[in-house]
């Protein structure tokens, strides 16, 4: 058992060349920087394997128990003292600990991530090589896995926020990675500050969990909420699940947060791939899946959670039908099909989002990729009007990027065919009447997939070439570092779709029978409420030789095959300033989907306020001007008037004292009496003639008065 | 509960006077010391390192399972009035000492070049602001306590007056002022116990309250909290007593800058935990929904005006306001995890805005302006510098793994037990602390260089690396192994809350 036993390993091992890259990277040869950081994936990715293939024997002695492994207490004390206060007054012990856990679906997400991570630290060794900053750029992408890992084995909400937000700063430093771009750091902080909302909402649902089961464990959560205590449709239980979804809504770019996601788009290619398609996310998918047993009590928040993923697969597809820059509309697409996934899990279907999530990983990362040797061959050009007739110049791209547009178009027997059509056959059957509407719209969707998919591929690869002149003698097939992940991709979006290939055609769908432990229950609490004959999980497989099955996968390979139709009719040739169907049909609906709704400029008025209303800023920037006059006028001015007014009172003080305490009482009795005895002074003037005047005037005076008389 | 239980070492008794003093006995051996500007650096250098490794004497032998003060020693000293000499440290105060101890040899290499002019007179007050500081979280006796408080204004109010920039008479005596008014009334409040209690102790005096000993004191309760209140509401800055702070943050040197933000402002909460929890938990409950109000508004309030500052260290100044509103709201709940995160927040807060301060007086030597708008494209030519600041950008949005989250989290998850819409309210606060500071990183440090001059700015240089290196480091650990210090922290905070545990239970009918 020593790869389950030191299972902390996997996600320590990139934190390791992560660090290195931190300390030593400058110093280090772009060689010794590939090694370091590719083989720390890479042994990720043997260790990986090696611990899953331990869990299955694991799994055999305990049926149904999953893994859990304690390095240390991190958060919380020793002696188990500090405590929660839980909602009826007792005290239940707040603890986080950095603890792993191992089930079916941590096994999965942790196959996938590392193996397709691996492929991807391949391939940037060749794409990033003329790129200044190579150590930083690695070390990034080792840090990112290192969050991605911890998000995935941790055993409580609190490590699993860890790597949560963890890959939410990766995600912000390799958005931000060309930092001379000012579109790709403001990208970089919106993408990080969206986030946060998510991330807040998640916060507060851990909060609500810890108060209501005062515990914050997974698997102690799990057990509760499968106690049978709680009853379906809790309240509280609601609350948090919604909060837990708000996060999830940030991070895997759902309505209305999905904003951040296009915008992405201004990294490397390669992390586009895998942070914004392949793994990060899909976190959001895996943090429901992983609270399944809290969901299913809040029908409520599944309802929501249905609605919400189906209108962002259709929003978010119609988006994409329009777009010229070729990363923008996989971008969109990844955002419609993580809606996709949250329409599966929304209506019950865990096993089939995590399906999805998986298939995707390969394909989308396969997309992107090819995307990225589409740029690299194009010396940077994104601009799809400014492509075609690229097939024979890098052929294999061409070719493993059409295996991906079959897959994600869900042709058979291509991956995403399989696990496409699982979810819509569990939207169509989970619950009926209104609900059939979920079906409808995730059908469009398909339809829309495969249009601007096919449009894509037209546009880049097959039409006239349109590049301009300096741009063509430098087209090249990428380097092998490049080629190879591929094709390796290539092979998985062809053949990973088969582990679930359905009962319905013959198969036995491993992938959902290997998930059984960990969503079984959620088929049993489906069953008591009564809808369960058409819901969810594995089990029910068998019953899915309802002859409708057969009718909708008919219907929906139609779809996909229309979608090719109509692209083929469209871009075939398209030449210099080809037309747009759409623009053509309706000029108005092109215009607003290729602004995307306008949505970014509507958030930019109302709530960051980077653009003014008729000169008036509103939104949180309008708070803050608001705010910061308030306090340097109404309250630092209350500050400084209390000052004014103390010196203004000592000023009139002082002038009180000088004039009337001074100056009229005090001095006021002296100057009058000085002036009453001013006629006496005459007499005392200490002048000696004077005197001898006055005894003189007194003698003539006596003398003429006698005299006189 | 006390000293008998516990084997003590002989270190024990002196060493809280030792880490207070000796900072104070460095300051007058500087006095006598010739004009030499570089001795008297590393002079200062050494005592403060020394003070710092003694005070590592603290959490290594506190007897982390043991509630009640340690390391006491309690001698009588002036007779009338009944002035006790009395020292000692629960695990709240004795971090809050080893965060002072922490940052002022940061403080000194961080001034190293900034100040050319009376050195020596710098250095001097910098020791003496250390003792102040240190003396307020150890001192038992309250004169003694309010004898180290004001002590602390004049070297602080020196500092921003004598060495800062600007209007810095306008802040140094806005400072001085605005604080020291507000103390006048905790003297009143200090002086009311006297008269009834005849001691200053404060243990003596929370035995005769928690025992009914003290005649009128019903009535008088709630003026005698509130007395305390004020003087400690304007010291955290809580809002919206908060004006004085981001004046004499933008003219303070860095240094001060550094100590004002980072321990200076902790003896406002800390005070409140100590005293207002201490000794008035009924009114500290019945007042509890203001003023956590107040910190709500203060960690919103704070958070918008700090994203329109055109000027770097106002915008750090305001962030200040917004953590320290967490601090407040995690003591006003009245729960473990509240009173646990608010001290780790105290802590979190000292390190990593003592950094961004740091990292802002950097770039002042460098360029003499802190206007945002100045800069711009800096990771270019600084990297490192940009590596740095950007490393403790995130430990203080609360990046996990970092020491900012811990406290947050903690803090948070105590005001959502306490009531569901402080805990709501107060988590917006994660997305306000993003978007002001990235905003400033993307303005500061991403981008083209807009002005020539700061092309060619050097990155670096070791004596900085240094200062900014165990910054750092301690954000880092304290963010993955929390533990080595909420262990010391958590019995101090069961010893705080005991009456409220009582009442708790009334309450609840347990």
């Amino acid at each position: 058992m020593f790869f389950l036993d030191h299972i902390w390993l996997i996600p320590l091992l990139p934190a390791l060349g992560a660090a290195i890259m931190f300390f030593f990277g400058r110093k280090l040869q772009k060689a010794t920087v590939s090694a370091v950081c590719v083989g720390a994936v890479a042994m990720a990715f043997v260790f990986a394997c090696f611990a899953v293939w331990q869990y299955t024997g694991y799994a055999h002695d305990n049926p149904g128990k999953p893994f859990e492994k304690i390095a240390y207490t991190w958060m919380g004390t020793d002696t188990d003292h500090m405590n929660y206060v839980k909602r009826d007054g007792t005290l239940a012990p707040c603890h986080a600990d950095a603890g792993f856990l191992l089930d079916p679906l941590s096994a999965i997400w942790l196959l996938f991530v590392t193996g397709v991570g691996t492929l991807i630290h391949i391939y940037s060794t060749g794409y990033m090589a003329h790129e200044g900053g190579y150590y930083r750029f690695f070390g990034y992408l080792n840090l990112f896995m290192f969050s991605m890992l911890t998000l995935i084995l941790g055993n409580n909400y609190v490590l699993m926020f860890v790597g949560w937000e963890g890959v939410g700063l990766c995600s912000y430093l390799l958005i931000g990675f060309y930092f001379h771009r000012q579109s790709a750091t403001t990208a970089a902080n919106k993408a990080f500050i969206v986030n946060r909302i998510g991330d807040a909402g998640f916060l507060l649902g851990m909060f609500t969990i810890a108060w209501y089961f005062g515990s914050l464990r997974l698997t102690e959560i799990t057990h509760m909420a499968r106690s049978g205590h709680f009853a379906i449709g809790d309240p509280i239980i609601t609350a948090a699940t919604l909060l837990l979804f708000v996060g999830a809504c940030g991070k895997s770019a759902q309505l209305p947060l999905y904003v951040w996601l296009p915008d992405a788009m201004e990294g490397p290619t390669p992390v586009s791939a895998l942070i914004h398609a392949a793994t990060m996310v899909t976190a959001g998918v895996y943090m429901v899946a992983r609270s399944n047993a809290l969901f299913v009590l809040a029908p409520g928040s599944m309802k929501t959670m249905a609605f919400i993923g189906a209108f962002t697969a259709l929003f978010a597809a119609s988006i994409a039908l329009v777009q010229n820059d070729i990363k923008r509309v996989l971008a969109y697409s990844t955002v419609s099909q993580l809606g996709y996934m949250f329409l599966a899990l929304g209506v019950g279907a865990f096993a089939a989002g995590a399906f999805h999530v998986f298939t995707h990983a390969f394909f989308k990362a396969l997309l992107f990729l090819g995307a990225g040797s589409v740029i690299h061959a194009m010396s940077g050009e994104q601009d799809m009007r400014n492509m075609g007739d690229l097939h024979r110049r890098i052929p294999i791209t061409h070719w493993t990027m059409f295996i991906a547009t079959f897959a994600i178009a869900g042709i058979p027997p291509f991956a995403g065919f399989f696990s496409k059509d699982e979810i819509l056959w569990q939207a169509w059957s989970s619950e009926g009447g209104a609900y059939r509407l979920l079906w409808l719209v995730g059908y469009g969707t398909a339809l829309m997939t495969a249009f601007y998919m096919f449009r894509l591929m037209f546009l880049t690869f097959h039409g006239q070439a349109r590049m301009s002149h300096e741009v063509e003698p430098h087209i090249h097939e990428s380097p092998k570092s490049m080629t190879v992940p591929l094709i390796v991709l290539a092979i998985c979006a062809v053949s990973a779709g088969w582990l679930g290939w359905p009962h319905s055609l013959g198969g036995s769908n491993r992938f959902e029978k290997f998930l059984e432990p960990v969503f079984a229950r959620e088929a049993e609490v489906f069953q008591a409420e009564g809808k369960a004959a058409q819901l969810a999980a594995g089990r029910k497989e068998e019953e899915h030789t309802n002859p409708m099955e057969y009718f909708l996968m008919a219907f929906s390979i139609a779809a996909a095959v229309s979608g090719f139709g109509m692209a083929w009719k469209a871009y075939r040739d398209a030449g210099k300033g080809y037309e747009e169907p759409i623009a053509a049909a309706t000029p108005q609906v092109y215009a607003v989907l290729l602004n995307k709704y306008y949505v970014d400029e509507a958030y930019d008025y109302a709530f960051t306020g980077r653009r003014k209303v008729k000169g008036v800023r509103l939104g949180v920037m309008g708070l803050g001007d608001a705010s910061s006059w308030f306090d340097s006028h109404v309250i630092d001015g209350i500050v400084n008037g209390w000052g004014r007014t103390t010196r203004l009172f000592g000023t009139f003080s002082s002038w009180w004292d000088k004039w009337i305490i001074d100056g009229l009482l005090v001095n006021g009795p002296a100057i009058l009496s000085r002036m009453l005895s001013y006629p006496l002074r005459l007499l005392q003037w200490g002048l000696v003639q004077w005197y001898a005047l006055v005894m003189v005037i007194g003698l003539v005076g006596f003398v003429f008065y006698y005299a006189v008389r | 509960m006390n000293l008998h239980s516990v084997e003590m070492d002989r270190w024990s008794p002196i060493i809280l006077t030792l880490v207070t003093f000796i900072p104070l006995a460095g300051a007058l051996l500087l006095l006598s010391l010739p004009r030499r500007d570089r001795d008297i650096r590393v002079f200062s250098l050494v005592v403060t390192l020394f003070t710092f490794v003694l005070s590592l004497h603290l959490p290594v032998h506190l007897h982390r399972a043991q509630a009640g003060f340690q390391y006491e020693l309690d001698r009588a000293w002036i007779p009338t009035p009944n002035i006790h000499y009395h020292l000692g440290v629960d695990g709240v105060s004795m971090w809050l000492v080893v965060l002072t101890t922490f940052l002022s040899p940061l403080c000194v290499l961080i001034s190293w070049n900034s100040i050319h002019e009376r050195v020596k007179e710098f250095f001097i007050i910098l020791l003496v602001l250390e003792t102040a500081l240190i003396g307020v979280f150890v001192a038992l006796d309250l004169f003694l306590f309010y004898f180290f408080w004001e002590a602390t204004l004049i070297p602080m109010a020196l500092l921003i007056g004598m060495y800062g920039h600007g209007r810095k008479v306008y802040a140094a005596v806005k400072f001085f002022m605005y604080t020291m008014i507000a103390s006048v009334f905790m003297l009143a409040a200090i002086l009311w116990l006297y008269a009834k209690v005849g001691s200053f102790d404060f243990v003596t005096i929370q035995n005769a309250i928690r025992n009914g000993q003290v005649a009128n004191f019903t009535g008088a309760a709630q003026w005698l909290f509130l007395g305390f209140f004020i003087a400690f509401a304007v010291k955290v800055p809580l809002f919206p007593f908060h004006t004085w702070l981001p004046d004499a943050h933008v003219e303070a040197p860095t240094a001060g800058s550094v100590l004002l933000a980072g321990v200076l402002l902790k003896m406002g909460t800390y005070g409140m935990l100590r005293f207002n929890l201490g000794l008035f938990p009924d009114q500290a409950r019945a007042n509890a929904w203001w003023v956590m109000i107040l910190a709500l508004i203060g960690i919103v309030y704070g958070a918008l005006v700090a994203l329109v500052q055109p000027n770097m260290k106002k915008l750090i100044a305001y962030s200040s306001i917004s953590h320290l509103g967490f601090v407040v709201l995690g003591i006003f709940t009245f729960t473990q995890a509240g009173l646990d995160g608010a001290t780790f927040v105290m802590l979190a807060h000292g390190v990593s805005t003592g950094a961004l301060f740091m990292l802002a007086g950097i770039l002042y030597e460098r360029r003499h302006t802190y206007e945002i708008l100045e800069f711009g494209g800096l990771a270019s030519s600084m990297p490192v510098y940009a590596s740095f600041f950007l490393f403790v950008v995130l430990a203080s949005v609360g990046l996990p793994l970092l020491n900012g989250f811990v406290g947050e989290f903690l803090v948070l998850s105590g005001a959502f037990q306490a009531r569901a819409i402080y805990g709501i309210l107060g988590a917006t606060g994660i997305i306000w602390s993003a978007g002001y500071l990235l905003w400033m990183y993307q303005r500061v440090f991403y981008g083209k260089i807009t002005h020539v001059v700061n092309e060619t700015l050097p990155d670096l240089d070791p004596r900085e690396r240094i200062a900014l290196l165990p910054a750092a480091a301690a954000a880092l650990v304290m963010g993955v192994a929390p533990l080595l210090w909420l262990n010391a922290i958590d019995p101090a905070v069961q010893t705080a809350l005991a009456p409220f545990a009582q009442l708790a239970s009334k309450v609840v009918g347990q």
